[in-house]
């Protein structure tokens, strides 16, 4: 049924739906609103899941840790100073190959004081052995919920859900609200065989050699890359049960394309509407929409680039001193080719500022006349 | 695609307003519809922004809205009248609530389609909020599914059903109330973009 949900409201929904066994998350705008509709649903009897009141973001990942080691489903939301304080955290979970699924409501990171949307704070987690997955409507936030459990629970490896503070967060649009008997054959109960049980006398996480130490993190690495793969056959089972499918990443008008956006999140749905627009003026633009950002689908974008083709990387996001992150690990994964694509970056809508569509149409043309500087970020703003 | 603007005060539900009016828009089966508040800290009595867009096919657009088609003041003392017009397209439509009658606010803003609906007048008779904080925003649906010719009265009853959680026979009474004294007025009625 559909449903006028707000991005926040779909993700709950989808925890909900996916009979998540334990929330335990700490309040931060603009993520508070999932947290405070899980305890609402659970007051009417309609959330079974148990939840555990915590300090801090830092204690609501250690919960986790916890109730994901007895095999219970386990869940926690947070946006950006509270995703840093979880940092240390987020190593242990990927390393003891929990299976918690997180939603990081991206919000800009402080100093100064920021409430709004940017994805430097889910991008500085890069290297803690989390999946990250960004979605670009409420529709996808709710899907991506019980996507990111399904990919997560067959490889064993944690999972961030990541989407735009405010832009999708608070924004209200109706949302197919899966039943929940189709949600039980897409994700059935967690069977953890690794899970901690009172019968059994087992040590978890224990001080290894280095040599196993070294295995352990080369099958963590086997199994990110494999999750590739488990991604794609969800999105498929996904199509059959629910009619939506989603890939890692999701080509618009390319075929024939000279210039191609390259964009994530809430930005990558207007930059269609550029596209269209573009299009209708005869330009031959293109859209590339990254879904995925750990693992990283480098194959499928060596796949889709040809020679000739101009991307122009839109990245709401920046590693000081140098690009956009999704730009640099673009780059990196086109270095191994013989005949690469042009790649450029731009850095927008740093702290919230809007990527309008006349943005996008510039940035477009930007890269399409050869005009950006290719060799360093480009900075671009629409000045309203 | 028709776009929205409202402007009101923290605590009179602006934007829930923008909110349900994409229930009605749902319910109604006519299109596609998204509402947006204007991204801030909330704060009772301060001025507020949302917005809406509502379309035949899918919204695609994840923005502010710069260029309305129609603006809705809840509260004119929170919106000064050249803000009403940022923006707003030539020939626009702007909806207030306001006891002043359409022609005489027609001066104030040459140029537009205005059309005044009394919605704190009606909110109040049906005992929704305060005069010093009317809860207006179920009033001004009304009248906006009427002059915009969103939704017809049943859908607008069902989806405010749906969507207030305290005072739901009010609410509904304020809202079909509001439609009715646009309903009576039609000539005003705007027509969709």
């Amino acid at each position: 049924m559909r449903k006028v949900l707000m991005g926040n409201h779909a993700a709950a929904v989808g925890v909900k739906l996916a009979r998540t066994d334990v929330v335990s998350a700490y309040p931060i705008t603009p993520q508070t609103q999932i947290i405070e509709m899980l305890n609402d649903l659970g007051e009417s009897g309609q959330f079974t899941g148990r939840f555990i009141k915590v300090e801090s973001e830092h204690s609501a990942m250690a919960a986790c840790l916890g109730s994901a080691t007895v095999g219970a489903r386990s869940f926690t939301a947070t946006s950006s100073q509270g995703l840093a304080y979880m940092h240390e955290m987020l190593h242990w979970v990927s390393g003891a190959r929990l299976p918690i699924v997180m939603v990081d409501v991206n919000r800009a990171m402080g100093a100064p004081w920021i409430l709004w949307t940017d994805q430097t704070d889910s991008l500085s987690q890069r290297d803690t052995g989390w999946m990250q997955f960004y979605c670009s409507s409420n529709q996808e936030i709710l899907d991506s919920v019980l996507m990111a459990y399904r990919v997560a629970e067959q490889v064993l490896i944690p999972a961030m859900v990541v989407y735009d503070g405010f832009t999708l967060s608070h924004t209200y649009e109706p949302v197919d609200v899966p039943d929940q008997k189709l949600v039980d054959e897409f994700l059935p109960k967690l069977e953890n065989a690794y899970a901690l049980r009172p019968d059994t006398a087992e040590a978890f996480s224990a001080l290894p050699s280095p040599k196993e130490y070294y295995r352990l993190k080369a099958r963590l690495d086997h199994d990110m890359t494999r999750a590739l793969g488990v991604f794609e056959e969800a999105g498929k089972r996904f199509e059959e049960i629910f009619g939506r499918r989603y890939r890692l990443i999701e080509p618009y008008r390319c075929e024939d394309a000279d210039t191609i956006l390259v964009v994530s999140g809430a930005p990558a749905s207007t930059a269609q509407a550029a596209v269209d627009d573009l299009r209708k003026q005869g330009c031959r633009a293109g859209l590339l929409k990254m879904r995925a950002f750990r693992p990283f689908p480098a194959e499928a974008l060596r796949d889709f680039v040809r020679p000739g083709t101009r991307l122009a990387v839109v990245d709401r996001n920046y590693s000081q001193g140098h690009h956009g992150i999704f730009c640099e690990e673009i780059k990196s994964a086109l270095f191994p080719l013989k005949s690469r694509p042009e790649v450029y970056g731009f850095i927008a809508g740093l702290g919230g500022g809007d990527i309008t569509p006349e943005l996008l149409k510039e940035i477009w043309k930007e890269a399409d006349e050869g005009r950006a500087d290719a060799s360093t970020a480009n900075w671009m703003e629409d000045a309203r | 695609m028709l776009e929205l603007r409202f402007h009101g005060r923290g605590g009179q539900g602006t934007v829930l307003a923008a909110k349900m009016l994409a229930d009605v828009v749902l319910r109604s089966g006519k299109g596609e519809c998204m509402a947006i508040p204007e991204f801030g800290v909330e704060r009772r009595g301060a001025p507020v922004l949302a917005y809406a867009r509502i379309s035949d096919g899918p919204i695609l657009l994840r923005t502010r809205i710069y260029e309305p088609d129609v603006v809705v003041v809840m509260d004119t003392a929170a919106a000064p009248s050249e803000r009403v017009m940022d923006g707003l397209k030539p020939g626009g439509t702007i909806l207030v609530n306001t006891e002043h009658d359409s022609a005489e606010l027609a001066k104030t803003w040459p140029g537009f389609k205005v059309i005044a609906v009394p919605a704190r007048q009606i909110a109040l008779k049906h005992g929704l909020g305060t005069p010093a904080a009317p809860v207006l925003n179920t009033a001004v649906i009304g009248a906006l599914c009427a002059a915009l010719d969103i939704a017809g009265e049943e859908d607008l009853e069902a989806a405010i059903r749906g969507a207030v959680p305290i005072k739901i026979e009010e609410n509904i009474a304020a809202a079909l109330e509001a439609f009715a004294f646009i309903a009576e007025r039609r000539p005003h009625a705007a027509t969709r973009v």
